[in-house]
């Protein structure tokens, strides 16, 4: 295990496939607590970076550190402290929420004595006490990525990892969301959360970063601008590298 | 900092058997398909006892064969779909652990299938297919098949073409199980001397074994991205 200041660090990441270079020497470090809101056109790299970050895939070059431990080397201990929300729901349809959260429960190895309270606790904060035992193949979008929500918190990660977690929401869903994004940023997580909505990102996260092409082309606390700003920008760097 | 290995293996498997009790989604697919099998192979088959002999394990492996392919579509597309195989590999697991566990899962919908065939074979082609012997080899043949169909699988689910691949794939990799448990059958329903064909079931452990081992050390490697 290496001591590293930053929660998150990456050094010289590359990642490529085939031909197609996806991450180009990408250097990065994230503090503990930091909101990141981490933007981007498709293709970017924004999803692939998230999936180096969780272990799903492997860097073709460069050092990835989490808590300290290096990934994929030391990577079951990267896994233990993260919580990851994709776009997909991640979710067993023909269980209810409550067998859902009580498989990946046991696949964490949560003590057993726990599990219960845990779970009744998180299916509350959630706003899904009332469905626990309702099948998922039963809810609603916004329901589902809830449950989603409470199933990434499962092992009290200290790095949530985001997907556009916001793809296919309607308003009330997404607002629900929001709260819960709040409450987990405020909870001392760190958070890096891909997304397409500008407003929304430089309004929950506390730094700004642009991807394009495999780069950072703008890295600055939310603060810095404003949502009318923030688009400017990103319309600069992204054209930029698609002119390119 | 793992996850106990066989706790996972079992949690996995706890899960497959807990979504297939209540959908019945892979077991009621793969009965009807091996019911309407059989009973399409009985009409068209007129053959006399001889010659049912000869053709009648051949026409149970066939159809175990086929229906289990099917089952093995259908279980890892379910874990594809919904990105399920992404949520097990986040977890802190040995990751051949969700082998064992979907392995497992597997060979236990494909011998129930097995096992229902047999009685139902036995009326259909008026001979007895529930004698110790074979119910031996159903659990050492489906065993292989299952252990190589649960890796190929795993495999071609990610592609577009998973439901035509996968056989195209597995067959010829599982034939030495197929080809032993074939031999084997026919010889134990035409009571042949067991010194004669005790040789098949042996192979059918060694090929079982060597499956199993080959399968474990390249499962980390098939679900790499």
């Amino acid at each position: 295990m290496a001591e590293k200041s930053a929660l998150i660090e990456m050094r010289a990441l590359v990642k490529t496939y085939d031909l197609l270079i996806v991450l180009r020497k990408l250097d990065l470090k994230i503090e503990r607590g930091e909101f990141v809101a981490l933007l981007g056109p498709n293709g970017s790299g924004k999803s692939t970076l998230l999936r180096l970050l969780s272990g799903l895939s492997k860097p073709t070059s460069g050092t990835i550190f989490i808590g300290g431990w290096e990934l994929p080397r030391e990577a079951a201990a990267v896994r233990a402290q993260i919580g990851m929300v994709s776009h997909r729901a991640l979710l067993y349809e023909n269980l209810t929420a409550r067998e859902n959260l009580q498989f990946f429960a046991r696949l964490y190895n949560l003590p057993q004595q726990d599990i219960d309270a845990q779970i009744r606790l998180l299916l509350e904060r959630v706003g899904l006490a009332k469905r626990g035992d309702s099948l998922v193949r039963t809810f609603s979008r916004g329901m589902q990525q809830r449950l989603s929500i409470a199933r990434a918190l499962l092992n009290n990660p200290a790095v949530l990892l985001m997907d556009e977690p916001y793809t296919g929401l309607d308003q009330d869903a997404a607002q629900v969301l929001d709260g819960l994004l709040t409450q987990a940023y405020a909870d001392g997580r760190t958070i890096l959360m891909t997304s397409h909505d500008l407003d929304r990102a430089a309004r929950l996260a506390s730094r700004v970063l642009i991807l394009s092409r495999g780069n950072i082309g703008y890295d600055a606390p939310a603060s810095a601008l404003n949502g009318q700003q923030l688009s400017e920008r990103y319309s600069e760097i992204t054209s930029l590298a698609t002119a390119r | 900092m793992n996850t106990p290995f066989f706790q996972a293996a079992w949690a996995i498997l706890r899960k497959d058997l807990q979504t297939e009790l209540r959908s019945r989604e892979l077991l009621s697919s793969m009965g009807l398909f091996a019911l309407l099998s059989i009973f399409i192979f009985s009409f068209a088959l007129e053959l006399d006892r001889i010659a049912r002999q000869e053709a009648i394990s051949g026409v149970l492996w066939v159809t175990v064969v086929f229906a289990s392919i099917l089952g093995l579509n259908r279980s890892l597309a379910m874990e594809r779909d919904q990105g399920n195989l992404d949520a097990m590999l986040l977890a802190p697991i040995n990751r051949t652990a969700i082998f064992l566990g979907k392995l497992i899962g597997n060979y236990l919908f494909a011998l129930t299938i097995g096992l229902l065939l047999l009685p139902v074979m036995t009326v259909l082609f008026n001979m007895s297919l529930i004698q110790p012997w074979l119910l031996l080899v159903l659990v050492l043949g489906t065993l292989g098949f299952s252990t190589v169909g649960t890796l190929l699988a795993t495999m071609t689910v990610q592609t577009r073409a998973r439901e035509s691949l996968l056989p195209i794939l597995m067959l010829p990799i599982a034939l030495p199980v197929v080809i032993a448990a074939v031999k084997a059958s026919t010889s134990i329903l035409n009571n042949v001397p067991m010194g004669d064909w005790i040789a098949w079931p042996q192979i059918l452990v060694v090929v079982d074994f060597v499956y199993l081992v080959l399968c474990f050390l390249l499962f980390e490697f098939v679900i790499e991205d």
